[in-house]
């Protein structure tokens, strides 16, 4: 061991190896800023050049760019609301609030410098966990894997703020959403309309994005302001610095819960940030700043997510089972360079996986160095006013969505789901519980098929599920017990329902009543199908009424202080555009039918002047360089990646000149 | 594990470049064909990172390379819809002017063998101008005490586990297999991947399993020396006549008519085998074609099968494809038509016994 980790470090510390890496690095921070599109994009930007290359360099090129995005996809998710990858969901809650405040530079330092040591520590922990992790992975099998997940579910207690009844049933949503497509059981099809779109699931990237970018554009716009409310930004990012240094043992944990869970194949990495999120809101005494501003939710999520990249190395290397997306490209870059994963990769070819690791660790330094040292000048994108900055956010976030399918139903599902996210949001349903059950619905039906198709009900039996379980109902407990002066535990993660009590109830009963109409669907739909295919979804659909129910008889009562009220449109806005959220829905609506009549190139320049016209009142002068910016900006990216953008009708007619064919 | 360096491949690349020029000028002048400073896109019906994207990916530089004129091959993924997707949308967008291609799978060919509503696609409409053949190989746990195929009748009391990604998808081979040789198997679904299939194997979850060649030969061969694990026969691959012969990369290894053989003592034979033949074909002898559009000028598919033979024929591409094509031998050029039509084609009768498998056991209906 101990040889085969010099070697791996005589390798790394070459100067070929560390210029390749650094390129790795820049190409991933220049993806990682753009929300939406992680490591699956840049490293297929990649693999074409892999070819000719020498293993060690390619890997490191490949590897620079791994490491980078879960830090640098912080920026879109701290500085603009919008979770930049899976990875960072979680740091939108404490991260954007702190934005908001103006202190974008302290929240990013910190989260960098959190990252840093995550990746770091991970990097440590899989040194030794590699040789011993073989026998430590079988012992996971689909009951254990099943019991994990309802652990991940169990988070939801935490996010539910101070209504559960609305928490368990927003995430019974969640969970609908992710049923579409084939059932796992049967491969029977659900809810999928007949539609070929539907048949693989929606993408979660559309799910992220819809849920929480959208809506915040729509916030911003209707604020009139910039993010930070503010022209004058805080300093701040030494200050980040000595947070992470305060909350040492923090990152510490989140970081080793981070490895761990990545390393388990089968759950994906997905939920890690949320899980770190869970563990520190139940370990923190004070929780009345968690998701306003509270920087250990940034830390936290931060830790973890980085340190989750080198636990997902193992199963990759060891089993060449992907944990993810972008594991499942890097897998296919090992592939093309000759090197075959499995049990060789801890004995034999032991020294590659430590090279592997430890330039994961090291592109992760040089990253943070980077990202700190440009985040002071990206930190200023949120005293820009915001009506400037939008269209460039609609514009990323519809080409990240579209690189789902690579079709107009990505950006039709983006609006349908963005819709869904703005009355979420308004009406106080949870949107992150909305998103775990979104990602475990698959697992949690998957494994629970398996488990007792593999081993019966007794699966419920063994050991480390029965540990798991009980572990779920601390972690229940630890989020649900309330505090003395009698405040819930959890965390209201779309603001205090006593600041947003209405007196007109019924908009909340008609989206109660829609939530209700979804789930009746549901039931209906799994009436058709198999016992096994349909056993999830009835019982889900069942959940689902009963709890929106529960929900909503208070309001339906008249009991206007419950905490089951809440609408934020029931204090005036101190600013607002005429119209309301109605205008700018009506903006990406007209924006989306106009991609589907002339194309998304041509359909986006349209747009960008309109817009800026209109909307944002700027001048002729600066409207075009601005749509000149955005037009060049997605050429290039369209053209690097050989993308061909959604066609419309026009196209079905005529067959145009690259970038508008 | 590959290695060469930068300047050795670059060296290699300009004297292969130097070599095919030459034989350019002797294509350009048979037939006029010329893509100099055009792309060439290659359609995958699958996301980044797949199995058919690496073999894309793999071939395009040498594509690339002996097309006349050396054009630019690129990769383009239109995943989403278990490939149907991608697929009917280049049929019905491709032009037939040599720059589309389309690259498919097993799990693209079967929805269409099986006469699913879903396909707008039609194999035999297209040019093929490349197979690409794979193998896998079959195994249980050595605590059985079975040594080999023909010991496989003990096993007739017990019911073994196989766990699957679905009836439909390309574990429907070992499905059909199992139940033409009369093996009791339970099938698990949902798995994400035949990776995981070989951990539930690992784990002990799962009896009976195969893996495809590279991953049997990284993974499964350490548990054979072990002596946890014992092969039982590969799918084996077909000769130009479409006779089932012994996999290259296993000479050792029975291939299943054999086993079968081993175990009942003579061939297999009935609707059920023929069903099998059919799916064993598209999914492993011929499992990954290439195919430019409906329409094709004859004298852009002879340059293109042309190409598949110089770029198969290249030392640099033969030093370099490892894992990613295995020992198999490329059906190209006049080989491809013939594997190409077992890959794409069903008799009627053996479509409706397997629709009808399917939908009798696994509640599978296919309108």
């Amino acid at each position: 061991m101990l040889d085969a980790l010099f070697e791996a470090f005589m390798n790394l510390l070459t100067l070929g190896h560390m210029g390749f890496m650094a390129l790795g690095v820049v190409l991933g921070l220049a993806v990682g800023i753009l929300p939406g599109l992680g490591g699956i994009v840049g490293l297929s930007l990649l693999l074409p050049f892999i070819y000719g290359m020498d293993t060690t360099s390619a890997l490191a090129m490949l590897i620079g760019l791994v490491a980078v995005i879960p830090t640098s996809d912080t920026f879109a998710s701290v500085l603009m609301g919008i979770p930049g990858s899976t990875a960072s969901q979680a740091t939108v809650l404490d991260g954007f609030p702190l934005s908001k405040k103006g202190q974008a530079a302290r929240a990013l330092s910190a989260a960098f410098s959190a990252s840093l040591l995550g990746g770091l520590l991970g990097a440590v922990i899989l040194t030794g966990f590699v040789i011993i992790a073989r026998p430590l992975i079988l012992s996971f099998s689909s009951p254990e894997l099943f019991a994990l997940t309802v652990f991940g579910l169990s988070i939801v207690g935490v996010l539910s703020g101070g209504n559960l009844t609305k928490g368990l049933a927003t995430a019974a949503l969640g969970l609908v959403f992710g049923m579409i497509g084939a059932a796992p059981a049967t491969g029977e099809y659900r809810m999928e309309f007949g539609t070929l779109y539907l048949m693989d699931g929606l993408p979660l990237v559309i799910i992220a994005l819809g849920l929480f970018a959208v809506p915040e554009i729509v916030d911003l716009l209707r604020g009139q302001s910039s993010v930070a409310g503010t022209s004058k930004l805080g300093k701040g990012w030494i200050d980040g610095l000595k947070d992470t240094w305060t909350y040492k043992w923090l990152a510490v944990r989140c970081s080793t819960l981070g490895a761990a869970i990545g390393a388990i194949p089968g759950l994906g990495g997905s939920v890690v940030d949320w899980i770190a999120y869970g563990h520190v809101v139940q370990t923190s005494k004070d929780r009345s700043q968690f998701g306003k501003g509270d920087i250990r939710g940034v830390i936290a999520p931060e830790s973890a997510n980085n340190a989750k990249e080198g636990g997902g190395l193992v199963p990759t290397l060891l089993f060449g089972i992907p944990g993810s997306g972008s594991m499942a490209v890097f897998l296919a870059g090992l592939i093309l360079l000759g090197v075959q994963p499995g049990p060789a990769m801890a004995g034999r070819n032991l020294d590659l996986t430590y090279t592997i690791i430890w330039s994961l660790a090291l592109a992760n330094v040089l990253g943070t160095v980077l990202c700190i040292v440009a985040a002071p000048g990206i930190a200023r994108l949120t005293v820009i006013r915001y009506a400037l900055v939008a269209p460039f956010m609609i514009m990323v976030i519809s080409f990240a969505a579209f690189q789902a399918t690579r079709s107009l139903y990505d950006l039709i599902a983006l609006l349908v789901v963005g819709l869904i996210g703005i009355y979420m949001k308004r009406f106080g349903w949870p949107r992150p519980a909305f998103l775990i059950g979104f990602v475990l619905a698959t697992q949690a039906e998957r494994y629970l098929y398996q488990a007792v198709q593999f081993s019966g009900w007794a699966f419920l039996n063994r050991p480390i599920v029965l540990a798991i379980l009980a572990l779920t109902l601390i972690s229940v407990w630890l989020g649900a017990r309330k505090k003395a002066d009698g405040s819930s535990g959890g965390v209201a993660t779309e603001g205090a329902s006593d600041l947003a009590q209405a007196s007109h109830i019924w908009p909340q009963l008609l989206f109660g009543g829609l939530m209700i109409a979804v789930f009746a669907f549901t039931l209906t739909e799994s009436l058709g199908l198999t016992m096994l295919g349909g056993v999830f979804p009835t019982s889900v659909g069942i959940i689902g009424i009963l709890t929106t129910l529960v929900a909503m008889v208070p309001l339906a009562l008249g009991k206007l202080d419950s905490t089951a009220n809440f609408d934020t449109e029931a204090t005036a806005r101190e600013k607002d555009i005429r119209g309301g959220a109605w205008t700018v829905i009506a903006w990406l609506v007209g924006f989306i039918g106009l991609v589907a009549l002339v194309g998304y190139f041509a359909g986006l320049l349209v747009f960008f002047v309109l817009f800026l016209r209109f909307v944002a009142q700027a001048s002729w002068i600066r409207t075009l360089i601005l749509t000149a910016i955005a037009a060049v900006f997605m050429m290039t990216l369209a053209n690097a990646l050989n993308l061909v953008m959604p066609a419309g009708l026009l196209q079905e007619f005529f067959n145009l000149p690259w970038p508008f064919r | 594990m590959l290695k060469f360096n930068r300047r050795q491949f670059l060296a290699a690349g300009a004297s292969a470049a130097a070599f095919s020029t030459m034989g350019l000028a002797g294509a350009r002048a048979q037939n006029g064909v010329d893509f100099s400073g055009e792309t060439i896109e290659w359609w995958i019906p699958f996301s980044e990172g797949g199995g058919s994207d690496v073999w894309a990916r793999f071939y395009a530089p040498f594509l690339s390379k002996h097309l006349p004129g050396q054009p630019n091959v690129v990769v383009r993924n239109v995943p989403g819809g278990g490939s149907i997707t991608g697929t009917n949308e280049f049929v019905a967008r491709a032009q037939p002017d040599g720059l589309a291609l389309l690259g498919t799978s097993g799990s693209t060919q079967f929805p269409f063998l099986l006469g699913d509503s879903r396909v707008r696609y039609n194999y035999a409409n297209l040019n093929p101008v490349l197979v690409t053949p794979t193998g896998g190989v079959v195994y249980i746990p050595a605590s059985f005490g079975v040594s080999d195929a023909s010991e496989l009748g003990q096993l007739s009391e017990e019911e073994l586990v196989y766990a699957s990604q679905g009836a439909t998808s390309l574990d429907l081979v070992p499905m059909l297999a199992f139940h033409v040789m009369g093996l009791n198997v339970r099938y698990v679904f949902g798995m994400t991947g035949r990776g995981d299939g070989r951990l539930a194997f690992e784990r002990g979850e799962a009896t009976i399993d195969y893996q495809t060649s590279s991953a049997y030969l990284t993974n499964v061969t350490p548990l054979v020396e072990a002596g946890d694990a014992v092969p039982l026969f590969s799918w084996g691959s077909l000769d130009g006549e479409g006779n089932i012969q012994r996999d290259p990369t296993f000479p050792d290894l029975p291939h299943f008519v054999e086993a079968y053989e081993m175990m009942h003592g003579e061939e297999p034979s009935g609707v059920a085998f023929d069903a099998y033949k059919s799916f064993f074909g598209s999914g492993f002898a011929a499992q990954k074609p290439a195919m430019l559009p409906e329409g094709t000028p004859q004298e852009i598919i002879d340059t293109y099968r042309q190409a598949f033979v110089d770029a198969v024929a290249d030392p640099e591409m033969q030093e370099a494809k490892g894992d990613v094509l295995g020992e198999y031998t490329q059906a190209v050029g006049d080989d491809v038509e013939g594997l190409y039509r077992v890959a794409t084609s069903i008799d009627p009768e053996a479509r409706d016994w397997v629709r009808n498998y399917l939908s009798e056991n696994y509640n599978v209906t296919l309108e």
